[in-house]
């Protein structure tokens, strides 16, 4: 329990950190290097970096979204196709960078399986 | 297994990171363009970040920047080089990707952005030789040392503003088609105004004329497409007389003949209904004795809109008005002593010539039978994702050879060169900058002579209480008939002989009648001495606005909105009663005869709530296409007679051979064609509400506002409640009308009314991205804040001062 929660406080503000310098795969490296410190077993290397970066991204884009009325949502949701749905469109947002980091979590997992032998 | 699981999740890894950052077809890269931190969700606001910009870069001193509740930016500077370098700044603070995109499709470099499906587009461009006029207006204003030093600030404005922007920062549509944006030059300045030329003076008919000439002869296609028209209500009022130009001449209409060849894949026309209308009263005329002037130019409804509303102010000049995006200063507006507006004078200004080449290499053309070298320009058009096409456009003495073996299915060795105004190099630029600081009419007068395309009827009012109108282009001198059709490449008297003095351009000041206006109809009647000639003159709405100054003594703000707004049908009064009487009434169903009583109580107001207009548009469609259905149906492109000249048929000659429907064994007369459109008419409205329901005519038009990109539906704003069409003085049809409703009242300090289907913002998360849009549907305009000094901070929402780099 206590790795999840240092996973998921780690990707999270490496995160935070690197996406004021980087483009939108900082989060693939936030997760990717979290995953080589901080060690997850089975689903769990997935699923941590997913929650933390989906939160993440959902309380982000809602935060600029709602300032504004949700007047770019619904148009985005339109364009993508979601029917106009703003929630959605936030909800999407998160699973596509949930899925991104969980990924490259579960990568970094597996460079610190092969690379730290002491571990297994 | 330890590697096999590394070398999977790093595979998957690679692959979500290749699939979220690489744009596939028209999805954009979703992991950049979804990411709350350089994503869309970055342009989800109202105000663009009016960052304190306490470093422009060359200003000289501070500017302040007043913005009011519409968004609209109220500058005041010390001079004119740190006035247009906020310009620049402000502009692409608002409207970024629309100022690059518009002058990308001028250059036809579309296809650097979008892939290969501009290619066709690309090719036309640089075919008609936009990127050659261009360079030529570049030149021209070259000439004049302080317009560079003007416009080189309002680039460095634009720079500034690029160079401060990171990816995050962009405007959505780079994001959608993930590209960035590209420093702004002078070229570009000219590119914006050459996108305008081809827009207003782009079209022509000649080649279409040709093959009509050829297939139908002479007689025909006089009556077809004459000169002029049973009535004719010009430009400049027929009171006008000529004499104070002296002895005028025109060159002789030379011997030997014109090429006679089809000539088919044109390059298409720019949107027929581009136009406009304006007017103006003098004193006696206006219920306060100030002049009044309005103007509303008819384009595409576009988002962002083609105009940027601006106060640009210094202690020397004081001007309001609407801005294009790209080029600096003022277009159509007001200053504290004058307006000015302008309608499109529509004339042939682009002739074709038949080139004889020598040989397949296209280095030698035959002219004045020698043979001359031609000049050769490799267009190289950049493709998004592939190799670069190269495309070799010759030019001869006359211009670029747009259609040749290359582009079009013509012979080897003949190709069409175009001879056009577009190509001359004008300094538009030049006009509009020292209008904007005009004080009467000597220095309008003055203004306009550097200005050669697109020809404009430029209309005038003064704080002195003088109102004019200049039609003002370079016009060539042309013999009679010169450029109706194909011209004869090799002949030297086809060549333009030369040009119409500018002073001879026909003008009138301060008309007795007490008005001037103007609606892309003929510029005067037969008495100007010189030759003029286009492919159809509009001639309904100026008869409409006529006609509305003539019925009365006063006019006040309030007419000059209701004519704005005026929904008078005058094509269907000119024939619906006719249609309706030489019906054949007997033959109808009783659905049919439901609708002919609609159309028959109609009062040829295009309301959107009349449902006779449905029927009376629908109707006259069809009879169109029924007339003219050898046309649409010819093998060659062929040109369509307007609507006047249709009209005057249908009612004149009834039993015209054009009369017959070529697929049908008899031979129908126009009456057959009332019956059979009527029903093919009535047919269109039954399927349309089944499908929609009611058929008013708001909801059967269904005017929209579509975003630049192809309309796409999340960024336009479709059904708008709004009546008109084309033809009409509210010139709105389905995707084209009033691109700016402006009147002005030249009080002290004038009084001033606008608006445009838009917003300020070019961003579409912005609540200005369309906040205009209902409002101008409505007839509604905005009160313009014309400030006068900066004293008073009534009606300014926040301000945002550029201050110059210490």
């Amino acid at each position: 329990m206590k790795s999840f929660l240092s996973n998921f406080l780690l990707t999270l503000v490496l995160a935070l950190v690197f996406s004021l310098l980087l483009p939108w795969w900082s989060i693939m490296l936030a997760a990717f290097l979290s995953g080589a410190i901080v060690r997850l077993r089975k689903a769990s290397a997935f699923v941590v970096p997913f929650l933390a970066i989906a939160v993440f991204w959902i309380v982000y884009a809602w935060l600029l979204s709602s300032a504004n009325d949700f007047i770019l949502a619904e148009k985005i949701a339109v364009l993508l196709p979601l029917g106009g749905n703003a929630v959605l469109l936030i909800l999407v947002t998160g699973i596509v960078g949930g899925l991104a980091a969980g990924i490259a979590g579960l990568f970094g997992n597996q460079c610190r399986a092969l690379f730290s032998q002491s571990d297994q | 297994m330890k590697q096999f699981k590394f070398i999977l999740s790093l595979l998957f890894s690679v692959a979500i990171f290749y699939g979220l950052n690489t744009k596939f077809g028209s999805i954009p890269p979703i992991g950049k363009f979804l990411n709350p931190y350089t994503g869309i969700w970055q342009n989800e606001r109202s105000t663009e970040d009016f960052k304190d910009l306490s470093q422009l870069d060359g200003l000289t001193s501070p500017v302040n920047v007043h913005y009011d509740e519409a968004l609209i930016p109220h500058v005041f500077a010390q001079n004119d080089l740190d006035l247009y370098r906020a310009q620049g700044y402000i502009t692409a603070q608002h409207r970024l990707w629309q100022l690059e995109f518009q002058t990308r499709a001028s250059a036809g470099r579309l296809s650097e952005v979008v892939g290969s499906d501009a290619i066709r587009f690309d090719r036309g461009q640089r075919r008609k030789g936009m990127v050659f006029g261009a360079e030529n207006a570049l030149e021209k204003m070259k000439e004049i040392p302080e317009l560079v030093k003007n416009l080189e600030a309002y680039r460095d404005g634009i720079n500034s503003y690029i160079s401060s922007l990171s990816p995050a920062d962009y405007p959505l549509e780079y994001k959608l088609l993930d590209y960035s944006p590209e420093p702004w030059t002078l070229k570009k300045t000219a590119l914006l105004l050459m996108y305008m030329t081809d827009m207003l003076a782009g079209g022509d008919s000649d080649l279409k004329y040709t093959n009509f000439l050829k297939k139908y002869g002479k007689e025909r296609f006089d009556l077809f497409f004459p000169d002029f028209y049973d009535v004719n209500d010009p430009v400049i009022p027929s009171e006008r007389d000529w004499s104070d130009f002296g002895e005028v001449s025109s060159p002789d209409i030379p011997g030997g003949d014109s090429p006679i060849a089809y000539v088919s894949g044109l390059l298409p026309k720019p949107h027929p209904d581009n136009g406009s209308n304006n007017w103006a009263v003098g004193p006696e005329k206006s219920y306060s004795g100030n002049a009044i002037l309005a103007n509303d130019p008819h384009l595409g409804l576009n988002l962002p809109s083609i105009w940027y509303a601006m106060q640009l102010a210094t202690p020397e000049k004081n001007t309001f008005g609407v801005t294009l995006p790209g080029a600096a200063g003022i277009v159509i507006g007001f200053n504290n002593d004058i307006s000015w507006g302008v309608t499109n004078a529509t004339r042939d200004v682009k002739d074709w010539y038949k080139i004889q080449f020598k040989d397949k290499s296209r280095n030698e053309y035959l002219h004045n039978d020698q043979w001359k070298a031609t000049t050769k320009k490799i267009e190289e058009i950049g493709i998004r994702g592939e190799k670069t096409f190269y495309d070799t456009v010759v030019y001869t003495h006359h211009g670029p050879v747009t259609y040749d073996a290359s582009f079009t299915d013509n012979e080897e060795l003949v190709g069409y060169a175009m001879k056009w105004a577009g190509h001359l190099g004008g300094n538009n630029q030049q006009t509009l900058l020292e209008l904007n600081k005009a004080k009467n009419y000597e220095e309008y007068e003055a203004a306009l002579t550097h200005f050669v395309a697109p020809a404009q009827n430029f209309i005038f009012s003064s704080a002195d209480g003088d109102i004019a109108l200049w039609i003002q282009g370079k016009f060539p001198n042309k013999w009679e008939g010169q450029g109706k059709f194909l011209l004869d490449g090799n002949n030297p008297a086809h060549d333009w002989q030369g040009f119409i003095p500018q002073e001879h351009n026909a003008h009138v000041k301060n008309p007795e009648r007490g008005f001037v206006s103007s609606a892309n109809q003929h510029p005067t009647d037969e008495s100007y001495p010189y030759y003029v000639f286009n492919d159809g003159y509009e001639a309904y709405r100026n008869r409409v606005i006529n006609d509305f100054f003539r019925s009365k003594e006063k006019f006040d703000i309030q007419d000059f909105k209701d004519l704005h707004n005026n929904n008078y049908n005058l094509k269907a009064a000119e024939l619906l009663p006719h249609m309706i009487q030489n019906l054949d009434i007997a033959q109808l169903n009783p659905e049919e005869e439901m609708l002919l009583g609609e159309v028959g109580a109609w009062d040829y107001y295009n309301e959107i709530d009349k449902k006779g207009a449905t029927i009376w548009e629908r109707w006259w469609i069809q009879i169109r296409n029924m007339v003219w259905d050898e046309l649409a149906k010819d093998e060659n492109d062929m040109p369509y007679p307007f609507a006047y000249q249709t009209i005057y048929l249908l009612k004149n000659n009834p039993n015209d051979k054009f009369m017959d429907i070529l697929e049908t064994p008899e031979i129908e007369t126009a009456s057959d064609l009332f019956l059979l459109s009527f029903k093919k008419a009535a047919a269109d409205i039954k399927s349309w509400k089944d499908r929609n329901g009611d058929y008013a005519w708001g909801e059967y038009k269904s005017t929209y506002v579509g975003h630049l990109l192809q309309a796409l539906p999340a960024l336009s704003r479709f059904n708008l409640p709004i009546g008109g069409n084309s033809g009409i003085v509210n010139a709105t049809s389905q995707n084209h009308g009033p691109s700016w409703r402006m009147i002005v009242e030249m009080s002290d300090p004038p009084k001033a009314f606008g608006i445009y289907p838009g917003g300020q913002s070019g961003n579409p998360g912005s609540k200005y991205y369309d906040d205009f849009i209902d409002k101008w549907a409505a007839g509604e305009y905005l009160e313009i804040l014309f400030m006068q000094d900066e004293s008073s901070k009534d009606g300014i929402m926040f301000t945002q001062t550029l201050t110059p780099k210490q």
